[in-house]
């Protein structure tokens, strides 16, 4: 329990400049969008409709917004599980006592410097159907033509790779900061038991190693959902057709390209449902199971 | 007796999988694992960077050479006068560092209100605060916009900058700090007659440096790297950013010139990543706090 001062005005008067700025910008115009979502407004923004449910209605009805959730999913799934499955591995692997693992880690931290929209940019150059380097192994190797400007499925395949790339040394990091705070204890036990290296994996480490795990799958699944607009904005435009045009590009695209703001709000509360829902995850699951320490 | 009599074997055949595994997973063999991963993980980057020095004519042969090539100048000028790169190294500066500095000072001051004072409505305005994390923009995009459009923000960096101050992940680092503070050191300066904006500055600022510098990172390579709002509300010659710059650089009727944009990308990625690489121990720490919390 900390000292506390004694002064009445004060700590409102350090709070105010947060507390002003998440009303302005974060509460009141949230609670417009729910506002904005039972409208139809006009493109010129001079004319308002009420129309209830409609805008929502006409989202679950709507084939090209179907698509998009479907295609944020695929993309989300790719993005987390391989992600969060190919660093796991690694970090297992690689978890000894290693000599100079710092730095390994001061190398593998790179790309968290850049900016998704790059991350983007370095895979668009390397899958080039013309001169990518890396179209032209898959063709070499494997006889795959790589297309990702015009065939659909490798388009979305393609921004999950460079996606997925970018988060993949700071999962790793965190999973081997994670392992390495494991109690060794349990599994040299386990392993006088007879329990086999794979038993052990799935019984006590995996468990054990379940907050860093969650911590970022959390992490990995808003990154997925909400940080990816530019490295789409900057590669594919959402195409061909419209193979990777993810929720949020689709927003975009309703709200600032097509004008239709009511539209566009309604979206914006189904992505507000889906960050609800995670975040109850996370107190929930922070509550019941991930502490064991 | 049956149970009895196929345990040892059982054990056998497992402490035989563990030699097996003993042999190969040695620290060598960790080694090269990371070693693998590391060049994986890096080579995009580092083809990229390639591709940034090379003229059309190196980077189209095939095999490639693997070595810089003799157009690395070059290939950053035309970049820098196509898309007047210098300009927007400066805004996007301008708004990272403001950003970074901004969001520093609105949460050690809201976590410094939070921890030595007890007020009315204290739970309310933490989470009032906290509460940003379930509001990424895209939830309450549209009427933010309209917002900055009826302030007159839009092309000023006031808009680019403001909305980002306040720092749900800053005042739960600073919080967590300022609670391990020893209660001594506030009743020390109570007795000495200090006031508590007095002991903010002299005690608990300096005690916040390492935690600060984290956060700077952090915050600066989220601003540098932002892409949805600068696109929407400042995406003119004054004010617009280095990512949107780069979208420029792709969009061309004709081929993309890869060299150029890699040159480009590679200009935009060496801010934050120098501070990245300069910063390194500061971040390893605040990602360790940032976990603990």
């Amino acid at each position: 329990m900390q000292t506390r001062f004694p002064e009445k005005t004060l700590p409102y008067l350090l709070l105010a400049p947060s507390i002003i700025i998440v009303l302005i910008f974060f509460v009141v115009p949230s609670v417009q969008s729910l506002y904005l979502s039972f409208y139809r407004v006009s493109a010129l923004g001079n004319k308002k409709i009420f129309i209830g449910l409609e805008n929502f209605t006409r989202l679950l009805t709507d084939p090209s917004y179907l698509n998009s959730i479907i295609t944020s999913f695929e993309f989300a799934i790719f993005v987390v599980f391989v992600g969060l499955a190919a660093s796991m591995a690694v970090a297992v692997v690689a978890n000894q006592r290693l000599r100079g693992f710092g730095v390994y880690r001061t190398l593998l931290i790179w790309p968290y410097a850049l900016s998704p929209a790059i991350a983007g940019l370095i895979w668009a150059q390397m899958m080039d159907p013309s001169i990518g380097l890396a179209s032209h192994l898959l063709e070499i190797l494997f006889g795959i033509r790589f297309n990702y400007q015009t065939n659909g499925q490798q388009a979305l395949l393609f921004i999950s790779v460079a996606a997925a790339w970018k988060m993949l040394g700071y999962n790793i990091i965190f999973f081997l900061a994670g392992l390495q705070s494991l109690p060794t204890e349990l599994l040299e036990a386990a392993a006088i038991d007879g329990a086999g290296a794979w038993r052990r994996f799935w019984k006590i480490t995996f468990p054990l190693l379940s907050p860093t795990t969650f911590f970022l799958f959390i992490m990995n699944t808003l990154y997925a959902f909400f940080q990816v607009f530019g490295l789409v904005h900057i590669t594919t435009e959402g195409g061909p057709g419209r193979a990777t045009d993810l929720m949020v590009y689709k927003l975009y695209r309703d709200g600032f390209e097509g004008l239709n703001t009511g539209y566009a709000s309604a979206q914006s509360i189904v992505l507000l449902i889906m960050v609800a829902a995670l975040t109850i995850l996370q107190f929930r699951y922070a509550g019941s199971r991930v502490h064991y320490q | 007796m049956n149970v009895q009599t196929s345990a040892p074997s059982k054990l056998t055949v497992s402490w035989n999988w563990d030699r097996v595994r003993n042999r190969i997973i040695t620290p060598t063999f960790s080694h090269l694992v990371m070693l693998s991963v590391l060049v994986l993980l890096l080579f995009p980057m580092f083809y990229a960077f390639l591709i940034a020095t090379q003229t059309p004519s190196q980077y189209y042969e095939f095999p490639p050479r693997f070595i810089p090539g003799s157009s690395f100048l070059e290939n950053v000028r035309i970049a820098w006068e196509r898309i007047n790169l210098g300009r927007l190294v400066f805004n996007t500066s301008v708004v990272a560092i403001s950003v970074a500095i901004g969001k520093i000072v609105l949460s050690v001051t809201a976590a410094f209100a939070f921890v030595y004072f007890d007020f009315k409505g204290k739970a309310v305005f933490f989470v009032t605060i906290l509460i940003t994390h379930m509001l990424p923009l895209p939830v309450r995009i549209v009427p933010t916009f309209e917002l900055i459009d009826q302030l007159e923000w839009i092309n000023t960096f006031r808009g680019l900058t403001i909305p980002f101050f306040a720092s749900a992940t800053g005042v739960l680092l600073f919080r967590q700090l300022y609670r391990t503070i020893p209660p001594s050191l506030a009743d020390a300066a109570r007795i000495d007659g200090a006031g508590p904006l007095q002991f903010l500055w002299s005690v608990v600022i300096p005690l916040s440096k390492t935690n600060m510098a984290a956060l700077f990172l952090i915050e600066f390579i989220y601003m540098w790297n932002q892409y949805l709002w600068p696109l929407i509300i400042a995406n003119a010659e004054r004010t617009r950013v280095v990512q949107i710059g780069l979208k420029q650089l792709v969009d061309t009727d004709a081929a993309v010139d890869w060299h150029i944009v890699m040159a480009g990308a590679l200009i935009a990625t060496l801010p934050p990543l120098l501070l990245l690489i300069i910063m390194q121990r500061s971040l390893i720490e605040g990602m360790s706090l940032y976990e603990e919390k």
